[in-house]
């Protein structure tokens, strides 16, 4: 049977497949405005979060609960705020960040409090948040006439501008490069920045020699990568979706991991990162849609990713993996 | 009360899978590997199973405990022999087996062959009575007192004459091994066919089962039951027709996770647990 599965991918015409490929992706413009691009948004918010708690030491594999989180907040405010267009729109980001941010919150709670490693409360988590949405959407923000498990739409007031009438593309790309500067800016230029990388790098020289408080320096990188999760998705709901429902997220929050990782964890590289490997799932869907492979299949091209590069190693990923950390921390709290 | 015999039965029934994953799973913990592509395993050995158990029961169980393997050598590869960092190349991994089998499947035509299901009761009597071995071999074997050795501490471990990278490489393939024998019993004694992701994170709940039962053999079978009681909760739910959502009641198992292990998770991991091995 696999071997049958196995001929059956063999026979599609890889020139037929590659086109494809090129055309969902990079090979039009309306591919790359509207499709490619536009998954490179959340790729980039979620995969800076996650370089920034990498090099904390933080690891957290709960990106896609903290994006759903965010919807959540962010739909309804757009549900519920109408008023003035600007207002209305930050308004509902800004609970999307929060939500997020409390999201990863627990998991940083139960790490620091009760030395949970937050590698299993993340994806706890993440299970959490998928139900909650199936259930809101099938309960208490269920469209009205109660036929589709969805939310009403935004209202308008809540919703990211697009750029042009022509694309998809919307203002959420604004916000993706500005996260990933600003993620840059701090990480590099600030004594904040400074501490989360001695904690990654080595969390019992940054306690003894900095005396950097090392579990609130890991919390905090948590937090702020769940905030900036939470933030990406806001900003599906406000420029793409206009409605909560399942699967509002087409695995965003672990794609986002091989981003990150493929940027090595340097948040002005995790935009490029975002454009490639947004430009690789639309170009799967096109493949999908027109030579009959798969999309699953994209999943595989990033694992692979993630893995090579691992094997690379090199720069920050190469201390993240010499690093004692998680269970060494927790010895070390109760020790 | 006529619901609590099929309860019970059905705790068990969910329960099975988990023990096994989580036994082995706590092998490779006590050697130090956190192996978070334990769900990679089980949707490989659920897959592995699904596409060869039409043959007989035994090939599909031999074939998931195969897939289980091959995941598994991957991760002694990063991981033991190249020191890289065991939570993202987990993730990976488990990326790499939903998405190969995703793809597998899919490329067949989704077509919704049914394997013939066994009777649970045989794979049953299998985890149960992997929990007293598992429990005499770390304790009563020098091979179990040599992988908890490095666990806790890799370099005394070497120095007294324990060849380290080979006897934890063994516990990890181990433990995925019967992760994928975990996913095989899913196919072969519960559903009957593969769906994409039908794993469901079960080899994420296994590894907070092994942090529950605080990494050892007995308290490991504990917490897998009362796993499989949470999960089965929803068949009782059904079947008393209470109006409760559904969707609320397949989020208790994750939520006692996070409750139980901030009361009762704290402490006894292996020193080593998730951290590179010293440098020769």
């Amino acid at each position: 049977m696999i071997v049958a599965a196995a001929a059956s991918l063999a026979a599609i015409d890889v020139g037929q497949a590659f086109d494809a490929f090129w055309r969902g992706s990079f090979g039009t413009a309306s591919a790359f405005f509207s499709g490619t691009l536009v998954r490179a948004i959340p790729l980039t918010i979620i995969g800076t979060g996650i370089a920034v708690a990498f090099r904390a030491g933080a690891l957290n594999i709960g990106a896609e609960g903290q994006l759903l989180a965010g919807a959540v907040a962010a739909t309804v405010v757009g549900l519920h705020a109408p008023g003035n267009a600007a207002v209305t729109v930050i308004l509902a980001l800004a609970a999307a960040a929060i939500a997020g941010g409390a999201w990863a919150g627990v998991a940083a709670m139960l790490r620091a409090r009760f030395g949970v490693l937050e590698v299993i409360s993340t994806i706890m988590l993440n299970f959490v948040a998928a139900n909650l949405v199936s259930y809101l959407v099938r309960g208490p923000l269920q469209e009205p006439t109660r036929i589709y498990p969805q939310t009403e739409a935004v209202a308008i007031g809540a919703r990211l501008p697009r750029l042009s009438m022509e694309t998809r593309l919307h203002a959420g790309v604004f916000i993706a490069i500005a996260a990933a500067v600003a993620a840059w800016w701090v990480l590099t230029r600030t004594a904040a920045g400074f501490r989360l990388r001695a904690v990654g790098a080595s969390a019992t020289a940054a306690r003894v020699a900095g005396r950097v408080d090392t579990e609130r320096v890991v919390a905090t990188a948590l937090i702020a990568s769940g905030a900036l999760a939470g933030l990406a998705g806001g900003v599906e709901i406000s420029g793409v979706t206009y409605a909560l429902f399942e699967n509002l997220s087409p695995g965003y929050g672990f794609s986002a991991i091989a981003v990150a990782v493929l940027a090595r964890l340097h948040p002005l590289a995790v935009p490029i990162a975002a454009v490639l490997f947004g430009g690789l799932e639309t170009g799967a869907l096109g493949m999908q849609r027109d030579a009959g492979i798969p999309s699953v299949i994209a999943s595989v091209f990033e694992a692979v990713v993630i893995l090579l590069v691992i094997a690379g190693g090199g720069g920050a990923l190469r201390r993240l993996a010499r690093t004692p950390r998680r269970a060494a921390a927790v010895a070390d709290a109760a020790a | 009360m006529s619901e609590i015999a099929p309860f019970l039965e059905a705790s068990v029934r969910t329960a099975t899978p988990l023990l096994i994953a989580a036994v082995g799973e706590n092998i490779s913990e006590r050697g130090g590997v956190i192996n978070i592509g334990l769900e990679g395993c089980i949707i490989a050995g659920a897959y592995a199973a699904f596409a060869t158990g039409s043959a007989s029961a035994g090939a599909g169980y031999s074939a998931a405990v195969l897939a289980g393997v091959a995941v598994g050598i991957l991760l002694v590869i990063f991981v033991v022999l190249l020191g890289r960092d065991q939570i993202i190349v987990g993730t990976a991994l488990t990326m790499l087996a939903l998405g190969v089998t995703g793809t597998l499947f899919r490329a067949r035509g989704e077509t919704l062959a049914v394997v013939p299901t066994l009777a649970a009761a045989p794979i049953t009597v299998v985890a149960v009575a992997l929990v007293p071995l598992s429990w005499w071999w770390l304790t009563r074997t020098h091979a179990g007192l040599a992988l908890r050795a490095i666990g806790d501490a890799p370099s005394a471990a070497r120095a007294a004459g324990i060849r380290v990278r080979l006897v934890q490489s063994c516990a990890v393939i181990f433990g995925a091994a019967l992760g994928g024998l975990a996913g095989g019993s899913l196919v072969l004694a519960q559903a009957g066919s593969f769906a994409e992701g039908m794993s469901a994170g079960r080899g994420f709940i296994a590894i907070a089962i092994v942090a529950l039962g605080r990494w050892r053999p007995w308290g490991v079978a504990a917490a897998s039951l009362v796993f499989g009681a949470a999960m089965a909760l929803q068949f009782v739910v059904q079947a008393l027709g209470w109006r409760v959502r559904y969707e609320l009641v397949l989020m208790i198992p994750y939520l006692l996770t996070l409750i139980a292990l901030g009361a009762f998770g704290r402490g006894s991991a292996p020193a080593m647990l998730g951290r590179p091995l010293p440098d020769d």
